[in-house]
């Protein structure tokens, strides 16, 4: 495809919501330390794609895919994947904020003593480090034994991005981060989404057009379970090689 | 004309307003004026008996209608310790019970189980009591009891809670039967107070890695730790005042025992087997300075609750 390693790799992807058909063969490749955004109007599957790379589907009945997803050339969705250590691998943030009940050095820590067994002086570093990457840190820096609640909802959202990294996953999925959020708590968050692709892969759901084509390398444009057209976000965005991606991009549609 | 109309309308209206407020407030003060009632009559009735045997009441094991001297120690050990077996059983069990309904339950067993529990929830409490007296403490003071006496009696410390004669009846089957009926409470509020954590919240933790009991202990139960403070505080107040399956399962003896084995008596049954046949003023006195200290209790419990949500409120961090 392109000169970037793909991170994942979506092989013939079918899911279904009990007998309903949410994702039709999808085939998808996204590339490693990029940013890959899914556009497409509600219903599309684009969530439901996101929530199958790292297995979140698999809390609720009913729900099963098929198909293969490669994550380094190994397939996620086989049996004897420990789920677990998938998604400390694949960090999620979803819509809306979710701090934990907690404080807010807790809400950082939370992640990370699941699966490393830090000293103090690292544990207290990893924290601040996290917090920087969500440029969080110098508002938070003198209450962190605060409740994660007692911040504002843009400060929530970051808290959780900074909960994401701070296991150091090895591909971050968002899940239309910035729907709940004002102009200038989703501006500062973009501008994270730009920074944090140094380290990761970054998968991001999005209503908002121009937020797709601010952020990410690669879209893909989804319409009812279909994978429409993928491509680099600048072909994307100013030659559609599909008339209905046109449509749903400039408006006449969605 | 149109005008004058809209302001009759609204002068009706704000009206119909005041009277509602009015008679709202009446009836939030009238649960007020309740308590106070029932804790002054109370306080009345007691005060031939606490003037008579002062704080001495509290601390003497002496029950002797026909001396009449009293004390209210027996009593009020032995509702202090089923109301303790009942939770020490109950909570561990409610809490599982919670636990799979809500969150490891696969989707058809659900409300079987659940409508089960709740049924439990509305057995009266005389069919536990003679379920206990007829059907369990002879199958436990038959095969469990001797058992547990000769193994655990010997014990240093906590030996002496298992000593004592294998007769079935005693302070730990009616704690147990305690136990089983405070259970079907505490699990449905649990169950109701797990279902309303938000999912995403979940699939947050989940999404970290985090194994169902990870997500259960550090996300759900913090918080759902008022509600679920709550059914336990329901579930004790439950304890502490139920009447008549502990009369029937208890022994009613007016001696001190401290084993767990021994017959005791709660302050619920004392009321419900001497009330008919106090006929002296200080033995009907002494039994409303009973009803007296287990309103205490009941307070002092709530009180405790209280303050350990606001402890809890603390290690989770301020809120400015």
């Amino acid at each position: 495809m392109t000169e970037n390693a793909s991170k994942l790799q979506v092989k013939d992807l079918n899911f279904y919501y009990g007998n309903y058909q949410a994702l039709k063969g999808i085939n998808l490749e996204i590339p490693a330390n990029q940013v890959t955004a899914f556009i497409g109007p509600s219903g599309c599957g684009k969530s439901t794609l996101l929530r199958v790379f790292n297995r979140m589907f698999e809390l609720y009945p009913g729900m099963r895919a098929e198909g293969e997803i490669l994550l380094d050339g190994e397939n996620i969705l086989a049996r004897d994947v420990d789920i677990n250590l998938l998604r400390a691998k694949i960090g999620m943030v979803f819509q809306k904020p979710t701090p934990f009940p907690m404080s807010i050095y807790d809400n950082i820590t939370f992640g990370v003593k699941l699966y490393e067994n830090l000293s103090r002086v690292d544990m207290d570093e990893r924290v601040e480090w996290a917090l920087k990457k969500a440029a969080l840190w110098n508002e938070v820096k003198d209450k962190l034994k605060q409740s994660g609640n007692s911040l504002s909802g843009g400060q929530q959202q970051r808290l959780c991005i900074a909960r994401a990294v701070a296991t150091r996953p090895e591909v971050v999925l968002l899940d239309e981060p910035t729907s709940a959020l004002d102009p200038i708590s989703t501006a500062h968050i973009e501008e994270l989404i730009h920074e944090l692709k140094a380290d990761y892969t970054i998968a991001i759901v999005t209503h908002n057009m121009q937020q797709a084509a601010r952020v990410s390398d690669y879209t893909a444009y989804m319409y009812l379970g279909d994978l429409v057209e993928f491509g680099e976000t600048d072909g994307i965005f100013t030659a559609p090689k599909k008339k209905a991606t046109e449509d749903y991009i400039t408006g006449k549609f969605g | 004309m149109e005008k004058y109309k809209n302001t009759s309308h609204l002068k009706r209206q704000m009206q119909i307003d005041a009277l509602f407020r009015i008679s709202t407030r009446f009836f939030a003060f009238f649960v007020l004026a309740m308590l106070l009632g029932i804790l002054f009559s109370l306080l009345v009735g007691s005060l031939p008996a606490l003037k008579h045997f002062g704080w001495g009441f509290l601390t003497s094991t002496e029950w002797d209608p026909v001396a009449e001297n009293f004390g209210a120690l027996v009593p009020i050990y032995g509702t202090l310790m089923t109301s303790f077996i009942a939770l020490l059983i109950g909570v561990p069990v409610s809490f599982g019970i919670a636990l799979f309904l809500t969150e490891l339950s696969p989707p058809w067993l659900k409300r079987p189980l659940g409508i089960a529990v709740e049924l439990l929830a509305g057995i009266p409490s005389i069919i536990y009591g003679m379920w206990g007296l007829f059907v369990f403490a002879p199958w436990f003071g038959d095969h469990i009891q001797p058992w547990i006496i000769d193994n655990m009696g010997e014990l240093p410390l906590i030996g002496f809670l298992f000593q004592g004669a294998p007769m079935g009846i005693g302070i730990f089957t009616a704690g147990l039967i305690l136990a089983i009926m405070v259970i079907p409470f505490i699990a449905s509020v649990m169950r109701d107070v797990f279902e309303v954590v938000p999912p995403m919240l979940k699939e947050s933790a989940y999404g970290l890695g985090a194994t169902t009991w990870e997500v259960v202990r550090n996300v759900v139960l913090p918080y759902t730790k008022t509600g679920v403070i709550g059914g336990i505080m329901l579930g004790l107040g439950r304890a502490l005042g139920e009447t008549m399956a502990v009369t029937f399962v208890i022994g009613n003896s007016t001696i001190f025992a401290s084993g767990l084995f021994d017959a005791g008596n709660s302050i619920a049954s004392s009321l419900a087997n001497e009330f008919a046949e106090a006929t002296s003023e200080l033995h009907l006195s002494a039994l409303i300075s009973l009803g007296l200290i287990l309103f205490f209790i009941t307070f002092v419990v709530l009180a405790c609750s209280k303050l350990l949500l606001l402890q809890l409120k603390k290690q989770e961090g301020r809120h400015s």
